[in-house]
C-alpha cells in the first residue's frame, strides 16, 4: 500500500512539484519555536476566511439579490430552508470574529516588530488584505437590504462627495441618483466574486512574502542567525507537526468562544448584527441612529471627531493610510516591545487600549461629550505615529538575546 | 528538539483520536449544508396537494390540473372508452402493469384507476418529459391508423391508450404514471396524497 | 512592564462606565421576562394577535403550519382558531389589506410585524401596548407616551380601558401608624380613568403574552439554536481533550 502510494507521489511529483511545496512550506519550513497567544490569530484568521467563503456561497444558492427581494429572502433562509439560520449566522457572526482575529493578529505585529525590515512587504499585503476585508464587510452588510444596510450605504458612499468630481463619483458608484437596487445588485457581485478573489489572491501572497523571510517571533530575535550543522535554525522548529498540532489546540478554543457567540448571542447586542436591520430598507425613513457594525468603529470615530466633512474624510483617510508606511515609521533599532525603552511600552499599551476606545465610540451616539473623547482619542491615535520615528532619538533600548527566550 | 525516546504508541493513539472526534465533528458540521439543499418550506406549501373538483368534468372530457409543477390529467371515462381497454392487450408493451413503479397499488388494475370512471395520470411522456395531447375520438389519425383514444405525445411520436398504458412502436418505455391520489368525496380527487401514506 | 500594562488597563476600566453613562437614555422602559418555553402563554399571544392585530398587519415571513408546530396546534384547531377562511396550512400570514388604502387611512401604512420584536425589542412592545392614552387632538383620539403622535388607533381599548397621561395620586409607600397606603400627587403618570373588560393586571398579562408571542415569532429557532448550542459546546469540550494532550505529546520533543 505504502509502496503504491510511494509510486502514486512520483508520478505526481514528476509533473506537479506536491511533494516539494509541502516540504517546503508545511514540515520544513522552520518556525521560531517560541511563538505564544498572540501567534494563532493568523490561522484563525484564515479559519474564518474559509467559513465566510463556505456559507457566503450556501447563503449565495438561496438568497435574491434584488431590491424588492433581498430582505424578505434572508428571512427566508431564516425560517424556510433547513438550517438556513445556522449558516446566516455562521456567517454574520463569522464577520466579527474574522476581524476579532485581523486585528489580534496585527496587534502582534505591533507588538514584535513583524512588519520591520525584511517583512515590510507582508505588513504591506496584510494592510491591503484588510482593506479588500473592509469592503467585503461594508458591501456584504448592504446586501439584506435592512435600514442600517441602505443608510450605512448611505451615509459612507456620500464620504466620496469631498473628492474631486464627487456627485458624479458617487452617483456613478451607486449606479443611481440615490442608493437603490442598482447598488444592491454590483455589490452582490463584487462581494460573492470579485473581492474574495482579490483577498484569497493576497493571502497566498502574504503567506509567500512570510516563507520567504520566515516568522519572527515574540523576542524579535532573527533566528537564522544560528544554525546547526545542517543548515536548521537552531531555535526553528518545522512548522508540521509542531504548529499544526500547537494550532488546533487554539481553533478548538477559538471555536468555542465563536460557538457561544453564536448560538447564544447571535445578535450581539446589536452589535453584530443591528437592530435597525430587522427593518426592510425605507428610503424616506432615516433611523434615529445610524452606526456601523462595531469593526468599522474606530475609523468612523476619527471621521466624526473632525467637525469638517473634508477634513474628516481625509483624517479617516490618513488613519487607515499611515498604517501601510508604519515598517518606515518605527525606525527603533530594536523590533519587539520586550526590548524597547518603557515610553515605547507604555504607548504601544494605550495605542491598544485607545483603538479599542475608538472602536466603541464609532457605535455610539455622537453626543457632545462623545465626541470630545473621541477627538483625543483621535490625537492619541495619530500621535503614536509621530512619536515612532522621534522615540529612538531619545530612547534606550534593553540588550537583544542572541537566542528565543522562553520557549513555548 | 530530539525525537529520542519518542512513545509511537502514544502518538498514535492521540493521532488517531482527534481524528476520530475530528471526522465526527466534520461530519456533524455537514450536516447543515447538505440538509439545506433538501426543498424549503416554500417548496414543500407549493408542492402540497392538489385538490381537484371533478364534479362538472363532462363525460370524455379531460382537464388539467397541476400537482408539483407536473400537469395532471383528469378524464371522466364513457362506459364505451372503458370496454374498448380490454381489446389493446396485444398492441401494448406492458398491458397488465409488469412496472410497479408506475403507479400506487390501487391503480394496478385494467383501468389504472381507484374508480373506472375516472382516470388521474400525469401529463408527462414517460419518453423524455413532453406534455402528450388528448385524442378521445375512435377514428384513423395520421399516427395511428387503427387508433381507439388516448394520448399522442407531439415530441417523438409515442401513443398511449385512455389507461395510459404505452404502445409498442413508440419510444417511450412504460405507462404513464399515475400519481398518488385519494377521493376526498364523490367530486373532489387529492392529487399528492393517498390513505396509505396520509 | 507587567506594571504598567496593569495600571492602564485598570486606569482605561474606570474610564468606560463614565463615558457609557454620557451616551444619554430616554423614557424609562418596563421590563418583558421574555418566556418562550411558556408554550400556553405563546398560544394566548397568538389568539390575541390574531383577533386585533392581523386586521392591518401582516407577519408575512412566517408560515401557519410552522407556528402550529412550535406552539403544539394540531391543525385542525389551527385553522378554525388562527387563520382566514381562504389561507392554506402552509401559506405565510399575509392580510388581505390594500396599502394604498391603509396609508391614506393611518397616516402610514401599519407595518408587517414579523420582525418589529427585533427592531423595537420587548421591552419597548411591552410598555408600548400599555402606554396609550387619550388625547382628544389626535385623529385616533390616542396618543402614546413611548411613540409620541402615533398613527395607531388604540386597538386593545375595550380590554384595558380608558387612560390618561397626566396628574394622578399614586402609592408612595406606606403610613406606618395605620398601614394604609400614602398617596402621592405625581406627574406624568398614566391612570386607567375608566375601566375596561380586563383589569390592570389581566390587561398586563394579555399584553405578556402577546409580546411573548412576537418575540418567538421575530426568531422561531431561537429555542433550538440554544438547546443545540449546548450539544456543541458539549462536543467542542470532548474534541478538546485528545488535542490537548496530540500537542502537548509532540511539544515534548520540544527542549
Amino acid at each position: 500500500m505504502s509502496q503504491n502510494t510511494n509510486k502514486i507521489m512520483a508520478w505526481i511529483d514528476d509533473r506537479l512539484p506536491v511533494t516539494q511545496t509541502y516540504e517546503k512550506h508545511m514540515s520544513k519550513y522552520y518556525a521560531p519555536k517560541n511563538f505564544n497567544f498572540w501567534y494563532f490569530f493568523g490561522v484563525l484568521s484564515m479559519l474564518m476566511l474559509v467559513n465566510q467563503i463556505l456559507t457566503g456561497i450556501w447563503l449565495t444558492m438561496q438568497f435574491t439579490p434584488s431590491a424588492e427581494a433581498a430582505f424578505a429572502s434572508v428571512e427566508y433562509i431564516m425560517r424556510d430552508v433547513e438550517w438556513g439560520w445556522l449558516i446566516r449566522y455562521m456567517h454574520s457572526t463569522g464577520a466579527t470574529f474574522f476581524f476579532v482575529a485581523v486585528y489580534l493578529h496585527m496587534m502582534r505585529a505591533v507588538l514584535y516588530g513583524s512588519y520591520q525590515k525584511p517583512r515590510e512587504l507582508i505588513w504591506i499585503f496584510g494592510m491591503l488584505i484588510y482593506l479588500a476585508l473592509m469592503a467585503e464587510a461594508f458591501m456584504g452588510y448592504v446586501l439584506p437590504w435592512g435600514q442600517m444596510s441602505y443608510w450605512g450605504a448611505q451615509v459612507i458612499i456620500s464620504l466620496f462627495s469631498v473628492m474631486p468630481y464627487g456627485d458624479l463619483l458617487t452617483e456613478w458608484i451607486r449606479g443611481d441618483f440615490l442608493i437603490s437596487g442598482a447598488t444592491l445588485n454590483r455589490f452582490f457581485a463584487l462581494h460573492v466574486v470579485a473581492v474574495p478573489l482579490v483577498i484569497v489572491a493576497l493571502v497566498v501572497m502574504h503567506l509567500l512574502a512570510l516563507h520567504e523571510v520566515g516568522s519572527n517571533n515574540p523576542d524579535g530575535v532573527d533566528i537564522k542567525k544560528h544554525k546547526d550543522e545542517n543548515g536548521k535554525p537552531l531555535d526553528g522548529i518545522p512548522f508540521h507537526p509542531y504548529y499544526t498540532v500547537h494550532d488546533l489546540v487554539g481553533i478548538v478554543v477559538f471555536l468555542m468562544v465563536f460557538c457561544t457567540v453564536l448560538f447564544f448571542f447571535p445578535e450581539g447586542n446589536g452589535f453584530m448584527l443591528e437592530y435597525a436591520n430587522f427593518e426592510p430598507a425605507n428610503g424616506l425613513k432615516t433611523p434615529e441612529h445610524i452606526a456601523p457594525v462595531w469593526y468599522f468603529g474606530a475609523f468612523y470615530a476619527i471621521l466624526r471627531a473632525v467637525p469638517d466633512k473634508l477634513l474628516g474624510v481625509i483624517a479617516m483617510g490618513a488613519a487607515i493610510a499611515v498604517l501601510f508606511v508604519l515598517p518606515w515609521l518605527d525606525r527603533s533599532p530594536v523590533r519587539s516591545w520586550r526590548y524597547k525603552g518603557l515610553l515605547s511600552r507604555i504607548y504601544i499599551v494605550i495605542f491598544g487600549f485607545n483603538f479599542v476606545l475608538l472602536t466603541w465610540l464609532g457605535t455610539q451616539p455622537a453626543t457632545e461629550t462623545l465626541t470630545l473623547i473621541a477627538q483625543i482619542a483621535s490625537v492619541i491615535y495619530f500621535g503614536w505615529f509621530v512619536f515612532l520615528p522621534l522615540a529612538p532619538m531619545f530612547e534606550k533600548t534593553k540588550p537583544v538575546p542572541e537566542r528565543v527566550t522562553g520557549g513555548h | 528538539m530530539s525525537q529520542d525516546g519518542v512513545n509511537k504508541a502514544r502518538r498514535t493513539l492521540l493521532v488517531g483520536a482527534t481524528a476520530g472526534v475530528g471526522a465526527v465533528g466534520a461530519g456533524f458540521l455537514a450536516v447543515p449544508f447538505v440538509k439545506s439543499w433538501m426543498p424549503s418550506e416554500k417548496a414543500k406549501a407549493a408542492g402540497a396537494p392538489a385538490k381537484i373538483d371533478v364534479s362538472k368534468v363532462e363525460a370524455g372530457a379531460m382537464i388539467t390540473a397541476e400537482w408539483r409543477g407536473k400537469p395532471v390529467y383528469v378524464v371522466r371515462r364513457t362506459q364505451a372508452m372503458l370496454e374498448e381497454l380490454g381489446n389493446l392487450a396485444d398492441r401494448l408493451k406492458d398491458p397488465a402493469n409488469g412496472n410497479k413503479a408506475q403507479q400506487p397499488g390501487y391503480a394496478d388494475n385494467e383501468f389504472r384507476s381507484r374508480k373506472p370512471e375516472i382516470m388521474v395520470v400525469l401529463g408527462v411522456c414517460t419518453h423524455l418529459g413532453c406534455a402528450p395531447k388528448y385524442f378521445p375520438e375512435v377514428k384513423p389519425e395520421q399516427f395511428d391508423p387503427n387508433w381507439k383514444g388516448g394520448w399522442f405525445c407531439p415530441c417523438h411520436g409515442s401513443r398511449f391508450d385512455l389507461s395510459g398504458r404505452v404502445f409498442q412502436g413508440s419510444p417511450a418505455s412504460d405507462n404513464l404514471v399515475i400519481p398518488p391520489y385519494m377521493f376526498e368525496d364523490d367530486n373532489v380527487v387529492v392529487v399528492g396524497v393517498d390513505e396509505e401514506t396520509a | 512592564m507587567k506594571l504598567g500594562m496593569k495600571k492602564i488597563f485598570a486606569l482605561v476600566a474606570a474610564f468606560v462606565p463614565a463615558v457609557a453613562l454620557a451616551a444619554g437614555g430616554n423614557v424609562h422602559l418596563d421590563e418583558h421576562r421574555t418566556d418562550l418555553h411558556d408554550t400556553a402563554s405563546l398560544q394566548r399571544g397568538a389568539q390575541t394577535f390574531t383577533n386585533y392585530c392581523m386586521g392591518c398587519h401582516s407577519m408575512e415571513h412566517a408560515r401557519y403550519n410552522r407556528v402550529a408546530k412550535d406552539l403544539g396546534i394540531p391543525e385542525d384547531l389551527m385553522m378554525e382558531n388562527l387563520m382566514f377562511a381562504d389561507k392554506k396550512f402552509g401559506d405565510r400570514m399575509t392580510i388581505a389589506m390594500d396599502q394604498v388604502d391603509s396609508k391614506r387611512w393611518f397616516g402610514a401604512t401599519p407595518p408587517d410585524l414579523t420582525l418589529v420584536a427585533r427592531v423595537r425589542r420587548p421591552d419597548w412592545l411591552y410598555t408600548y401596548l400599555r402606554s396609550f392614552y387619550e388625547d382628544t387632538s389626535r385623529p385616533w383620539g390616542v396618543n402614546n407616551v413611548v411613540f409620541k403622535d402615533v398613527g395607531m388607533p388604540h386597538v386593545l381599548a375595550e380590554l384595558q380601558g380608558k387612560q390618561v397621561y397626566g396628574t394622578a395620586l399614586v402609592e408612595d409607600g406606606f403610613d406606618t401608624l395605620t398601614g394604609q397606603p400614602i398617596l402621592v400627587e405625581k406627574e406624568h403618570v398614566l391612570s386607567i380613568a375608566e375601566e375596561g373588560t380586563l383589569s390592570e393586571a389581566e390587561y398586563d398579562k394579555l399584553v405578556y403574552d402577546l409580546v411573548n408571542f412576537m418575540v418567538y415569532m421575530a426568531e422561531p429557532i431561537a429555542v433550538e439554536r440554544e438547546r443545540l448550542g449546548w450539544w456543541v459546546l458539549l462536543f467542542l469540550a470532548i474534541f478538546f481533550v485528545p488535542v490537548y494532550f496530540l500537542n502537548k505529546e509532540f511539544w515534548r520533543d520540544i527542549k
